[in-house]
């Protein structure tokens, strides 16, 4: 209660009950689980979609697709890891259309929630993100990429006992971390902001003098929506161009 | 005004005034998490339009980096967001 305002407790806005299987159990599958099986889905589908559209001139569902591949080829590889990082385009783009579609299901009418308001998906995401710049490194550069990793070079030998601690640090522990904190703040902000707008709005429809102030709250309802629509592209392309970045930090040694 | 709060915490059990304690340093908590990357942010996206202004043909690279830096920047006021919402409702 704030202000005579009746805000539901979080649980209300995040936690969602199984739609079959016991609560807590490993099989038990909800709407978060859901939008992520629908993201799975609708990623695979518009790619087989545009694959099967022949001739020369695009059109239709691999308009978009051809666009966006070469958005993510121009503006993420291009420009963070260089040509050599071109076949690391399949992971970059599913990852890209699948955090894209998750946090777009925050404004989808029925389903009002960002499938990566949940911890554990942009947790599990960062975590194959770490494992892949992990091994990206390994199979470019061997065993000696973990020394590359925490060493950079030109730096004299006494101050490496403090530098290599704080670089495997930030290299192996506050990536993973800082990336899937990232995408799932952002999106629980956003939720929260459009639940609380909301709500603003259900309790001044009244029969009181507050109505006058409905109109103003409803409008900002709907720039929020467009605003949240912005996150959602922005926290997809800032977390691809990340992963990119880590990739193409661990393929080419400082030197 | 003190006299009063001091008097409404009293009449109140001791789980409310330890929520209550804990939703003030949650606010507290996030609001100096702001200070910083809202600096970072501004002086960084300034810069950004800045050097954009002046060599228009490297806007696109100025770009990328201006949301690498934001998104590095942003991450301590996401984490204090993080520890707003772990201190009010956990």
């Amino acid at each position: 209660m704030i202000f005579g305002l009746e805000f539901p407790p979080i649980e209300n806005l995040v936690e969602w009950p199984n739609l079959f299987g016991p609560k807590d159990s490993w099989y038990g599958f909800n709407k978060i689980a859901l939008i992520n099986v629908i993201a799975l889905v609708a990623t695979t589908v518009i790619f087989l979609l545009a694959r099967r559209s022949k001739g020369l001139v695009p059109h239709g569902v691999r308009n978009l697709v051809e666009s966006s591949v070469a958005f993510i080829r121009d503006g993420i590889i291009n420009e963070t890891i260089g040509p050599d990082g071109l076949r690391y385009l399949p992971f970059l783009v599913s990852l890209f259309f699948f955090i894209l579609i998750t946090n777009l299901f925050e404004v989808i009418p029925f389903f009002h929630m960002p499938g990566n308001a949940r911890m554990a998906g942009p947790a599990v995401l960062a975590l194959i993100t770490w494992l892949f710049f992990i091994c990206a490194g390994l199979k470019a550069q061997g065993p000696k990429y973990f020394w590359s990793a925490v060493a950079p070079p030109g730096v004299p030998w006494p101050l490496l006992f403090v530098v290599v601690p704080i670089e495997f640090l930030s290299t192996f522990i506050v990536r993973p971390f800082s990336l899937a904190v990232r995408l799932f703040a952002n999106m629980l902000a956003g939720h929260i902001l459009l639940v609380t707008f909301t709500v603003l709005c259900i309790t001044l429809f009244s029969a009181t003098l507050l109505i006058i102030v409905l109109p103003f709250s409803f409008a900002m309802l709907v720039a929020l929506t467009g605003f949240e629509i912005m996150v959602a592209f922005l926290q997809a392309y800032i977390f691809t161009i990340l992963a990119a970045v880590y990739i193409g930090s661990s393929i080419h040694a400082e030197h | 005004m003190s006299i009063l709060a001091q008097i409404a915490a009293d009449q109140l059990p001791a789980a409310d005034q330890k929520s209550i304690a804990a939703a003030g340093q949650a606010g507290l908590a996030y609001g100096l998490a702001t200070l910083g990357p809202g600096i970072g942010i501004g002086y960084l996206v300034g810069q950004s339009v800045q050097a954009m202004a002046r060599q228009p043909e490297a806007a696109g690279m100025v770009r990328t980096t201006m949301f690498l830096g934001i998104a590095f920047t942003e991450a301590l006021a996401l984490i204090g967001f993080v520890v707003f919402i772990l201190l009010k409702f956990v």
